[in-house]
């Protein structure tokens, strides 16, 4: 007991320092705006990974439509800033966004979640492919030009609280007795199902809660780059999404964090070469899936502890 | 009754299109069971080699046609080879991700070597002349050279897998891996034939397109790759005929709903009778259910 106190306490130490630390950097100038779309780019990809991986790394459900929830959110933030402004709009926006995400990934969970691997991922691909064809034809979304001047609230301090709480809600999640059973029907639906288990309802409980964050992360997104249109939550940003998550690993949080900011970090240098990012991104893709398919970090997380406990062995020694 | 019609031979010349690229998902898919997302960029490398081949080497539609065709066989093995034979044990989401990878890869290489412009097929290449059989009703000759192309190419796919040695052994493959391999075929061969073989049809269909549209881009090959897919679920997976049905039917339907509703939603369709499909009898038409067994 007083171990896991003292844990937590280090843990909430460490993530409010860090906060301080990037800015106390941004105050002083070190991060400029340049590097603080990157910054931006990092948190919002992570929200996206960390709600992917839950979904297909987790519970092994393959999604191909993470950017049509992503959408949703976006537009549902903007609109809300743009007719009502002021920073409670932004606020309500966010969570009007993640919750209207999460009752579409609910409809669209409910009867697609019944199909398996490939089948899965075509319909996600599917709906997702809807969603975006259903924007570009409104008429208060816009339509292909998108929306433009959204006012920009999203600074560091929100995108840091939104990436603690999507990590530590999913990790939580994962602990709990229900995301054990969503690890369970990814290592064998059948047997988890002979166990009494209703594997359609945890299919959809992730779903959902991987649809909410993606949301989240959509209206962070929309506030943070002015301007949004149908054609950025296309097919590529899904796949953009599941590049995190499969290179950082499937069902390790840590991996897709370590890999969201890794690949941000590539792509801003690569941001004048847009088409060699992308050759660059299919090869990773391919020589990763060849040679280690379970990702950089398998279904291991990186633990600070399990460090310092090697430190103490060598020390030991 | 007329505009029907019209969009009836439109329908029919675009599905035989999405029927030509559906028949190589149908064919790798039954055979190892991969969504080979890669096929559609086939499709539109097959229409840039047309493109190279009538513009700047001056030939004529046919030849053209069975270079691009043969390109495209060629880089069909290429790709099995490097790409999927390495997993051909693990698991089928790897797979799939491996796929998009390729088609990516191909799309973005062929944007960096040809660039992001949109390119314009010769117009002199086919007999570009219209006639009308019926009052109100207008066919070019392209639409029938290419319905007629179609189904030539169908009927000789056909006669490939019921008729030969080759298509004897994909059946084998299809059936069972295992069992085949113990009957002395060569699997490994047998995969190549089917790659080359759906391949070369995609080359053809890109071919047709470039007639057809023509205009051409390197991101041509996503949707129409998408939903000649859907067509081959629609059809039955696995099933070469279903496949026929599927890309056709996927067209006429394509045709109607931009004729008759909005053409904004056209592409919307294909995936809402996906989705419909996928739900109401996921084995498609001509899919038989197969029991799952633990």
């Amino acid at each position: 007991m007083k171990d896991t106190i003292k844990r937590l306490l280090q843990y909430t130490a460490s993530v409010v320092l860090l906060y301080a630390l990037i800015q106390l950097l941004i105050f002083a100038g070190i991060i400029n705006e340049y590097y603080q779309v990157t910054l931006a780019m990092i948190c919002i990809n992570i929200i996206l990974a960390v709600s992917l991986n839950l979904i297909t790394g987790f519970t092994g459900q393959f999604s191909l439509g993470h950017a049509g929830f992503m959408s949703i959110g976006a537009y549902t933030c903007a609109l809300m800033t743009l007719r009502v402004g002021g920073l409670f709009s932004f606020i309500l926006g966010i969570l009007l966004g993640a919750i209207l995400a999460a009752m579409v990934g609910f409809i669209i969970g409910m009867p697609t979640l019944r199909l398996k691997g490939d089948y899965l991922a075509i319909a996600t691909l599917g709906f997702a492919e809807i969603i975006r064809i259903i924007l570009l034809n409104l008429d208060f979304t816009g339509g292909a030009r998108g929306l433009a001047d959204i006012p920009r609230y999203t600074n560091w301090t929100w995108l840091y609280i939104f990436t603690v709480i999507c990590i530590v809600v999913t990790v939580n999640f994962i602990k709990s007795s229900h995301g054990r059973v969503c690890i369970s029907i990814r290592e064998d639906e059948i047997a988890a199902e002979t166990l009494g288990i209703n594997i359609t309802r945890y299919k959809v409980l992730s779903f959902v809660i991987g649809a909410f964050f993606a949301g989240i992360a959509g209206a962070l997104y929309a506030s943070y780059f002015y301007y949004i249109k149908p054609g950025l939550f296309g097919f590529l940003k899904s796949i953009d999404i599941l590049v995190i998550v499969v290179l950082g690993g499937m069902g390790s949080i840590t991996g897709s964090i370590l890999a969201s900011i890794f690949l941000a970090v590539i792509s801003t240098y690569l941001q004048a070469f847009a088409e060699f990012r992308m050759i660059i991104y299919a090869v990773i893709l391919v020589i990763i899936m060849i040679f280690r398919p379970q990702g950089l970090m398998g279904t291991k997380e990186f633990k600070p502890e399990q460090v310092e406990k090697r430190i103490k062995e060598r020390n030991n020694r | 009754m007329e505009q029907l019609l019209q969009q009836l031979v439109n329908g029919l010349s675009l599905g035989s299109i999405y029927a030509l690229i559906s028949l190589g998902y149908t064919m790798v898919y039954g055979i190892i069971r991969l969504i080979n997302f890669a096929h559609g960029d086939i499709y539109m490398i097959g229409a840039y080699v047309g493109y190279v081949c009538m513009r700047h080497l001056k030939l004529g539609f046919f030849e053209s046609l069975i270079i691009s065709m043969v390109f495209c066989a060629l880089l069909g093995i290429l790709i099995e080879k490097i790409a999927y034979k390495p997993l051909r044990n693990s698991a089928r989401i790897t797979a799939l991700i491996t796929a998009i990878g390729v088609s990516l890869f191909l799309e973005y290489s062929t944007m960096a070597v040809a660039t992001a412009t949109v390119r314009t097929y010769p117009a002199d290449v086919l007999i570009n002349k219209t006639f009308s059989p019926i009052k109100g009703v207008i066919v070019n000759i392209q639409q029938v050279y290419i319905f007629i192309i179609t189904i030539a190419l169908m009927l000789l796919l056909q006669f490939i897998v019921h008729k030969t040695r080759i298509g004897k052994a994909m059946r084998a493959v299809s059936a069972d891996k295992d069992a085949a391999r113990m009957m002395g075929i060569n699997v490994d061969n047998t995969i190549s034939y089917t790659f080359a073989i759906g391949s070369a049809l995609a080359g053809a269909a890109g071919v047709l397109v470039g007639i057809y549209y023509n205009t051409i881009n390197p991101l041509m090959g996503m949707l129409p790759g998408l939903k000649a897919f859907v067509a081959a679920v629609f059809g039955g997976i696995g099933i070469i005929p279903g496949a026929f049905i599927g890309g056709l039917t996927i067209g006429i339907i394509e045709t109607m709903v931009s004729g008759y509703v909005s053409s904004l939603y056209k592409d919307a369709v294909a995936f809402a009778m996906l989705i419909l499909i996928l739900l109401v009898k996921p084995s498609g038409l001509l899919g038989k259910n197969i029991r799952e067994k633990v």
